[in-house]
């Protein structure tokens, strides 16, 4: 970038100008709500069955998932995403959507794992075949379990989506 | 004691249900009819030398259209003080599908023999809360049994809690922010 002088607008990423002088950073609102937002992922934990320890492992200190804002609430009402986390079974179902119901907007969901994603190799009575048949997911991370870095990169992907979004924090989404 | 000398021993003192003694690498199986179920066990279970004080497991089996009876509860008794198991299949046909719980003698049956119920269908008289235990309460069929429909899809036997999640989704899309 060319600073042409104290009183210059300097673009420093797409759609964000600085004027150095005057400390002053000129942006849209949704960039700056969105970044707030990505920063700060507090997500539901729904650990049903194997996934939800390598959830819990993503969540520990070696892959430490607190340094990207992501605290884990044990609340649907205090909780931003939902991370589905394990086979779901139909006797299930109504409490997830149930709890995913109680959940105020914006909110995401995250299918985690392929029998969230999509029943796995369980396609038996008892089994829904993955989430998306009740709930709108927004990211799929597949694995048997994914890895605590795939985990994270859906994550990010989560991030990366709702810096996509326009007013979605607002009332005029 | 010796798994065969255990069930010559069982054979010897009720002759009238013990069908068969089967035997396979070293663990033998004896094969009774379900009558006196109840005896057989309190005498297994109060013998000092044989003393099967720990009911390893229960279960049931359906040998649909393989051979008749079509059921079988199947136990597995240990004796932690002699080191000794046995396995005991009990036979149970399919129009008269009930059998003496053994709830009395070994407390643990109990949630056994709910499973067993929930999975085939076989009524246990004498326990004390026999209702469905891995299923929804108002799941109608028994999925373990040979006939039932092995895929997710089961269509017009679909659980009504699942399909009321459903229509609860698609009323609800209308509020989602696509």
């Amino acid at each position: 970038m060319v600073i042409e002088g104290p009183t210059g607008l300097v673009e420093v990423e797409e759609g964000v100008h600085i004027i150095p002088g005057a400390n002053t950073i000129i942006t849209s609102i949704d960039k700056v709500a969105n970044w707030a937002r990505t920063s700060a992922i507090w997500p539901m934990t729904f650990g049903l069955a194997c996934c939800a320890i390598e959830m819990m492992t993503t969540g520990s200190s070696h892959y430490d998932l607190d340094r990207f804002g992501i605290i884990f609430r044990g609340s649907p009402r205090q909780a931003d995403c939902i991370i589905i986390a394990g086979t779901i079974t139909k006797k299930m179902a109504p409490i997830i959507r149930r709890v995913y119901d109680q959940m105020p907007e914006p909110r995401y969901v995250i299918a985690m794992g392929s029998c969230a994603c999509s029943g796995n190799i369980y396609d038996t009575y008892s089994t829904v075949q993955g989430a998306d048949k009740f709930l709108p997911v927004d990211v799929f991370i597949p694995g048997c379990p994914p890895r605590p870095e795939a985990l994270m990169d859906g994550l990010i992907k989560l991030q990366e989506k709702m810096k996509q979004e326009s007013f979605r924090w607002s009332m005029w989404r | 004691m010796e798994p065969q000398t255990i069930a010559e021993q069982l054979k010897d003192k009720y002759p009238a249900e013990v069908r068969e003694i089967k035997e396979f690498r070293g663990q033998c199986s004896v094969i009774v009819a379900k009558g006196g179920i109840k005896e057989l066990m309190r005498y297994l279970h109060d013998t000092p030398e044989l003393y099967f004080d720990y009911l390893t497991d229960l279960c049931g089996v359906d040998y649909f259209e393989k051979k008749e009876p079509r059921f079988e509860v199947v136990y597995h008794l240990y004796s932690i003080r002699h080191k000794h198991m046995l396995r005991l299949r009990a036979e149970v046909s399919e129009e008269e599908c009930s059998i003496d719980s053994v709830t009395d003698i070994w407390t643990g049956a109990e949630w056994h023999e709910r499973e067993c119920f929930d999975m085939f269908g076989i009524t246990f008289t004498g326990n004390p809360d026999l209702r469905r235990v891995l299923m929804p309460e108002d799941w109608e069929g028994h999925p373990l049994r040979k006939d039932y429909p092995l895929k997710s899809d089961l269509g017009d036997m679909e659980w009504q809690g699942y399909l009321d999640v459903l229509k609860t989704a698609e009323n609800n899309r209308q509020y989602e922010v696509r």
